[in-house]
């Protein structure tokens, strides 16, 4: 099980808590976790990556262990951090400047 | 005794207001969808308790949701659990899934250049006057969009776009369906309206459409005065009894069509300025109409700072000034394309919300008016319905 931290409006929406535990098959990729994820909570497909390209929302970031991952291939590897629940993957919304 | 729904759609949630018929008390629910853009709410004409909410966020796209209970409880459609069992294993969950059909094509870009259409969000959704599960939805970038199974999925009416949509170009608010008419005499004809493409007409449910725009003038925004496409319209009004006649708020311009769009006239006469957003008609006086004059496209806010709604009563031309209960001086609120509304009821109420976020309603078919609430988020959209 990896553990995931959704952003305020999204936890409203898959109406659960902070965070998550998802079951994720190895390799455990950053897109296997998010496709685990919207398999558990279907509300949230489309929310963080669109229909049909799995592209990342713009305004929204991917991070782990200190690091930026928004910007990673989807089929890189989570830290291992991650992979053995130490510490969660986090959705986070963007800052909105202004 | 009636009683009254306004569904009141705003930059940071939905409000539910309700009165009874004598429209003076109001019970105010909400904010529901805390924090989100809530461009449009509408409840079905045949079931008032079903009520489809468009929910957008810049971060997190657009979710539809629904009630089947009035409002009192919310699912995105198509979400319980034997719904949900997907092919392969994986879950629906296509609710907000609005993809363009076939090759999603280009339209004009602001520089000029071909652009592919993205979608955005949903501005408008009209649920249908024969089936309850049955709403068309207007979205950005623009496109007509129906769902059959209560919003658990949607397809594209493609055809729209055919309407030379690759010379339709957005305005400073993008380019969006905002507009859906259907015509409950002819349920095969709807009348749409695009920011900043035109309005458009199709007489086979959505499969082919014709641009309706001759007789539109926008010599400051589009130098061709024979242009099909590119008037920026910002609402359509019709009243269901005569749906060959048509009141247009044009971004500037109020105009009239008898011939359900095919040529369109200018009835703006003696209104302060005749650029604005909403335009309605009274529920029982096919040519009593209502518009919000605002200074202009340069100036989002009424003249002189006196927020009047003006009213004809003989289809346009000759106006008169509403002001009694409304803000005489130092407003400079804005009123936006889908915030205007009428009831059923005798006399037919008004209403509107602003960007200060009050909504106002007049229970007297616009002679007078009282503030329902004052310090709303942002007013987007107003729907009032009556309940059984």
């Amino acid at each position: 099980m990896i553990r995931i931290v959704l952003p305020f409006h999204l936890r409203n929406l898959a109406r659960t808590g902070t965070e998550v535990q998802v079951e994720v098959a190895a390799p455990v990729t950053l897109g296997a976790a998010l496709t685990a994820l919207e398999a558990q909570y279907p509300v949230l497909r489309g929310t963080i990556r669109e229909h049909g390209t799995n592209k990342r929302r713009s305004l929204v970031r991917f991070f782990a262990c200190k690091e930026d991952l928004s910007n990673e291939p989807t089929d890189t590897a989570l830290p291992e951090a991650v992979v053995n629940g130490k510490e969660p993957l986090m959705i986070v919304g963007a800052m909105a400047g202004g | 005794m009636s009683k009254i729904r306004v569904l009141v759609g705003t930059r940071k949630g939905a409000f539910i207001l309700t009165s009874d018929g004598s429209r003076k008390n109001w019970d105010v629910s909400g904010p529901h969808f805390a924090g989100w853009e809530i461009y449009h709410a509408k409840g079905s004409p045949l079931d008032p308790n079903r009520i489809y909410v468009s929910q957008s966020s810049g971060w997190f796209g657009q979710i539809i949701q629904r009630s089947d209970d009035g409002g009192k409880t919310w699912n995105t459609p198509g979400s319980k659990p034997e719904e949900l069992a997907g092919a392969g294993g994986m879950p629906q969950g296509e609710s907000n899934k609005f993809t363009y059909e076939g090759e999603i094509g280009t339209h004009k870009w602001y520089d000029g250049s071909q652009h592919p259409w993205e979608f955005k969000r949903v501005w408008h959704l009209e649920p249908s006057f024969t089936d309850p599960d049955t709403v068309y939805a207007g979205v950005e970038d623009a496109a007509m969009f129906k769902t059959t199974d209560g919003g658990k999925t949607w397809k594209e009416l493609s055809g729209l776009r055919k309407a030379k949509g690759q010379l339709w170009q957005p305005g400073a608010g993008g380019m969006a369906v905002h507009t859906i008419i259907l015509d409950q005499k002819n349920p095969k004809r709807m009348f749409i309206a695009i920011s900043a493409a035109g309005a458009f007409r199709t007489e086979d449910g959505g499969a082919t459409w014709k641009p309706i725009n001759k007789g539109l003038k926008s010599q400051f925004e589009l130098p061709d005065p024979d242009a099909e496409v590119g008037h920026c319209v910002h609402r359509i009004a019709m009243h269901p009894s005569r749906p060959d006649v048509l009141f247009m708020q044009k971004h500037w311009d109020v105009m009239r069509s008898d011939n359900a769009g095919d040529m369109w006239t200018e009835v703006s006469g003696n209104l302060p300025s005749d650029f604005g957003f909403p335009i309605d008609v009274h529920a029982h006086e096919p040519n009593t109409i209502y518009v919000v004059p605002i200074k202009s496209d340069s100036e989002h806010f009424p003249p002189d700072g006196k927020l009047r709604v003006y009213r004809s009563r003989n289809g346009g031309n000759e106006w008169e000034a509403m002001t009694k209960g409304l803000p005489q001086k130092d407003c400079y609120v804005n009123v936006l394309r889908d915030a205007m509304s009428v009831d059923q009821l005798d006399p037919c109420g008004v209403y509107f919300g602003t960007t200060g976020g009050q909504v106002y309603c007049s229970a007297d078919g616009g002679d007078s008016w009282n503030p329902i609430v004052r310090d709303l988020p942002a007013v987007l959209s107003v729907e009032a319905q009556v309940l059984p």
